[in-house]
């Protein structure tokens, strides 16, 4: 192994103010072989794959690209040593054609001082490239009349035509269809054959399955374990991307769960046209919703807070069947979402936190439509102490607050009004230990309360810690509702990459 | 008032008693009138831009909707006989209309404010030099109107009736932005607009109301500026008044990105705007220097405000002991704005 490696990693450790994104990783790629490497949500994948793009750079470790030692990478000079991206974001644009896409940066130019760009010549050079990738486009055709997968043989053929050695897929099939895939899966296996390195990172199982050589699992950053090409199969990496003790979070209701607050009925969202999804929520039980990145788990929660339009079926809440066109509707049915994006959807950062506790119920603390401040300030003082908000005063801009405590404003804005159903996007994401436990016990009572909870989330741990029932989400349906019993990280990956649940015991 | 409020409070006092010093003539009553009853008449309409301007838009149509408003103001009174209440109600309606339908295009259709307005600039122009066949009106000589004049541009106690009303304009748009749900709504939409939605605003008719203020103030303006030039040549009339508006906000600390501003600061920067140009005046400098002069101190102040310069200040005063260090200066810890 040692003698082709093309591309190691050894001893690679990153730190974002103080949580420990990668700690001692060390992985290596061999020309002429796929690497798949897999993980759960914020195993550490995505940090590990900007180290090697030099936009991050690692606290600790190296990087040895054919036996040349690199401390830290910059963008260039990872592109100068043969490493290019093909991003789950395609990076293309639009606005110009496919070989101007291809040599962006590296134009083709005409000497003297007006350096007028050649596009014949770009034309020719990119023409065998998308040859090579079996494209049905030339070279001069505009990128915005190109499906996504055509899109994507566009990133491809960039990374050919820098001569790149090792090509990095980030989730590259998250938007093609079946055939696309099979397409990209052959090209793979060519590239492959004609000696570059593939790092295929993806949530699909089977893909890793079909075009890997060599697996590495990360885990809370570090390697879990690597599978050689005959071990590879599904449980074995499920396996691996688990395989860690959970703590205890789990807080049971006051009193066994009650009738149903919420039913969702064939709702469709403009997410997945073609795929409808039924669930029903119980008085008293906080409900997770599971699912990989992209399976339709926010765009439920945008649709049933009115953010983006239900095309068919019935939400109804407490026997009634509620419409949500816009937030401002769901809201006057008690319809609240705790968003996924705290800064961009959840807060006015640059606004007291007064400000942005009332901003919802703005009408309750005036008179004649003029602000009663006195009011407002009472009631951001009494949140404020319910809910331990760690701060000099709710006079103080939420941009000043740590994430644990942006997020208990988010909450205080919705508890101070008449809270029917909450959909937490993410509750916990970026917040500390000891504000994700308070967060977990304020749910938990609404819970108690009456209120609906459903708790969207990526965190296993959380899922399985702090839920009485999940319902997992795969690719715009819900694939199955686990209840306590059965809950186990097997059964919800499972769920989550479209396979039947199972029970424990036949996995050792 | 906010500390930037006093800042520029400070720059008015300063640039005033500089001129004073220079010419003695600058702090005349004449000369302090005729300052007072322009400072009327652009403020009020550098109000409604203002709004606009917060909510992170901006409005190029209002010199425009002067000439338009202006001629069919005229034509209503002088040739068609409209008794002048009714002349008055239509011309403010005829801004509300206006700046509706740009609020309409910017919200409904997700048009850039800059374009819409800027299409309602060359619209509103073009269609007030077609309606007068490009002919200057003017009252003629019937003094029928003398008492709507002296209402409009006259002076009582010896102050000019704008002043007068911009003080008006200001208290009941400076309660309107700074203690009223609707004002807390333009701020919140200027700052993060999908956050406002998500908390259940009604965000785009907040928007329309901030392009109807702007209309409907520029619509009043329009009444004042007729009678101030006693007649309107629709090629120039109010030609480059949107742009004082805006320098006027911006000076005043409105930022274009939107979510701050205050009433008082845009006063105080129609204020400053016309000390300068009648320091320009009365200190002899070339009139033609005189939007250099403009310009050259809109950014001076632009750039004093800056988070860079304002940290560079604080930062004199650790030099001398026994101060402390610096406090962070409320906004400087503002996170990235990307």
């Amino acid at each position: 192994m040692a003698a082709d490696t093309l591309l190691s990693l050894a001893g690679i450790s990153k730190s974002y103010a103080g949580v420990r994104a990668l700690v001692d990783v060390s992985l290596g790629v061999e020309a002429g072989t796929v690497l798949g490497l897999i993980g759960e949500n914020g195993a550490g994948k995505s940090t590990l794959m900007k180290i090697l793009g030099g936009v991050v750079q690692p606290d600790a470790g190296s990087i040895v690209i054919d036996g040349v030692p690199h401390g830290a990478m910059t963008v260039a000079s990872a592109a100068r040593a043969g490493i290019a991206f093909v991003h789950q974001e395609l990076t293309v644009l639009d606005n110009l054609d496919v070989a101007a896409n291809i040599f962006l940066g590296r134009e083709a130019v005409a000497g003297g001082p007006l350096r007028l760009v050649r596009n014949r010549a770009m034309h020719d050079l990119a023409r065998p490239l998308l040859q090579r990738l079996g494209a049905d486009f030339g070279p001069e055709t505009s990128v915005s009349k190109l499906l996504i997968a055509q899109r994507q043989l566009v990133e491809i053929a960039r990374a050919l035509s820098v001569d790149a050695r090792v090509i990095i897929m980030d989730e590259p099939t998250s938007s093609l269809t079946l055939q696309e895939t099979e397409r990209l899966l052959q090209v793979i296996a060519d590239l492959r054959a004609s000696g570059v390195a593939v790092i295929y990172i993806s949530h699909r199982l089977h893909e890793v399955k079909a075009c890997a050589d060599r697996v590495v699992c990360l885990r809370d950053g570090r390697v879990a374990g690597g599978l050689k090409r005959d071990e590879i199969e599904h449980n074995a990496m499920i396996r691996l991307m688990i395989g860690r003790d959970l703590r205890s979070l789990y807080t049971p209701p006051l009193a066994s769960p009650g009738g149903e607050i919420c039913v969702v009925d064939r709702v469709v969202t403009s997410a997945f046209p073609d795929r409808h999804l039924s669930f029903t929520l119980r008085r008293g039980e906080i409900l997770g919703m599971a699912g990989l990145v992209g399976s339709g788990r926010t765009s439920l929660a945008r649709a049933l807070f009115g953010v983006d339009p239900i095309l068919s079926g019935e939400v109804r809440l407490a026997g009634q069947a509620v419409t949500m066109r816009s937030p401002r509707q769901a809201i006057e049915q008690g319809i609240y979402l705790v968003p996924e994006d705290r800064k961009g959807e959840g807060l006015v950062l640059d606004m007291k936190l007064s400000e942005n506790i009332s901003l919802a119920s703005m009408q309750r603390h005036a008179r004649l439509n003029l602000i009663d401040r006195a009011s407002e300030t009472a009631t951001a003082r009494e949140q404020q102490a319910s809910l331990r908000i760690k701060t000099p005063g709710v006079a103080v801009h939420a941009a000043t607050l740590s994430g644990g405590n942006q997020q208990k404003v988010v909450l205080a804005k919705w508890l101070s009004m008449a809270p029917r159903l909450i959909i937490f996007d993410e509750p916990t994401r970026g917040i500390d230990v000891g504000a994700k436990g308070e967060i977990y016990t304020l749910m938990r009572a609404l819970a108690d309360d009456g209120v609906g909870v459903i708790m969207i989330s990526s965190d296993m741990e959380e899922v399985i810690g702090v839920s009485d029932r999940v319902a997992v989400m795969h690719e715009g349906r819900i694939s199955g509702v686990l209840d306590r019993p059965d809950f186990s990280e097997l059964n919800v990956l499972r769920l989550a990459i479209g396979q039947p649940a199972e029970h424990l015991e036949t996995v050792s | 008032m906010a500390r930037k409020d006093w800042g520029l409070l400070l720059l008015l006092l300063v640039v005033g008693g500089v001129t004073a010093i220079l010419n003695p003539r600058f702090l005349s009553a004449v000369n302090l009138l005729d300052m007072a009853n322009l400072i009327g008449l652009f403020g009020i309409f550098s109000i409604g831009v203002g709004m606009v301007i917060i909510t992170g838009g901006i409005d190029l149509s209002v010199g425009s909707i002067f000439a338009l408003l202006g001629v069919v103001f005229i034509d209503l009174l002088v040739n068609r006989g409209v008794p002048w209440p009714l002349a008055i109600l239509a011309v403010v309606a005829g801004g509300v209309v206006l700046g509706g339908l740009q609020g309409l295009l910017v919200t409904k259709a997700k048009l850039q404010p800059f374009v819409v307005t800027l299409c309602g600039l060359l619209i509103y122009r073009g269609a007030a030099r077609y309606y007068t066949t490009d002919a200057t009106m003017g009252f003629g000589y019937s003094d029928d109107f003398d008492w709507l004049g002296w209402l409009a541009s006259g002076r009582s106690w010896g102050i000019p009736h704008p002043f007068i009303l911009l003080i008006i304009v200001a208290v009941v748009m400076g309660v309107l932005l700074h203690r009223s749900v609707f004002g807390r709504y333009l701020f919140a939409i200027g700052r993060n607009e999908e956050a406002a939605r998500f908390s259940g605003i009604r965000t785009d008719a907040v928007v329309i109301g901030a392009y109807v203020i702007s209309g409907g103030l520029a619509g009043v303006a329009t009444i004042c500026l007729v009678f101030y030039t006693n007649s309107v040549s629709p090629s120039s009339f109010g030609n480059f008044y949107e742009l004082y508006a805006i320098a006027a906000a911006v000076l005043g600390g409105c930022s274009l990105r939107g979510g701050e501003g205050s009433v008082i600061g845009i006063v105080l920067g129609t204020a400053l705007l016309q000390v300068l140009q009648n320091l320009v005046n009365i200190l002899g400098i070339p009139s033609s220097l005189n939007f250099a002069v403009m310009g050259t101190v809109i950014l001076l102040g632009v750039l004093a405000d800056q988070p860079i310069v304002r940290r560079a200040i604080p930062s004199f005063r650790t030099l001398r002991p026994g101060r402390g260090t610096a406090k962070p200066v409320p906004g400087s810890v503002a996170p990235d704005r990307s």
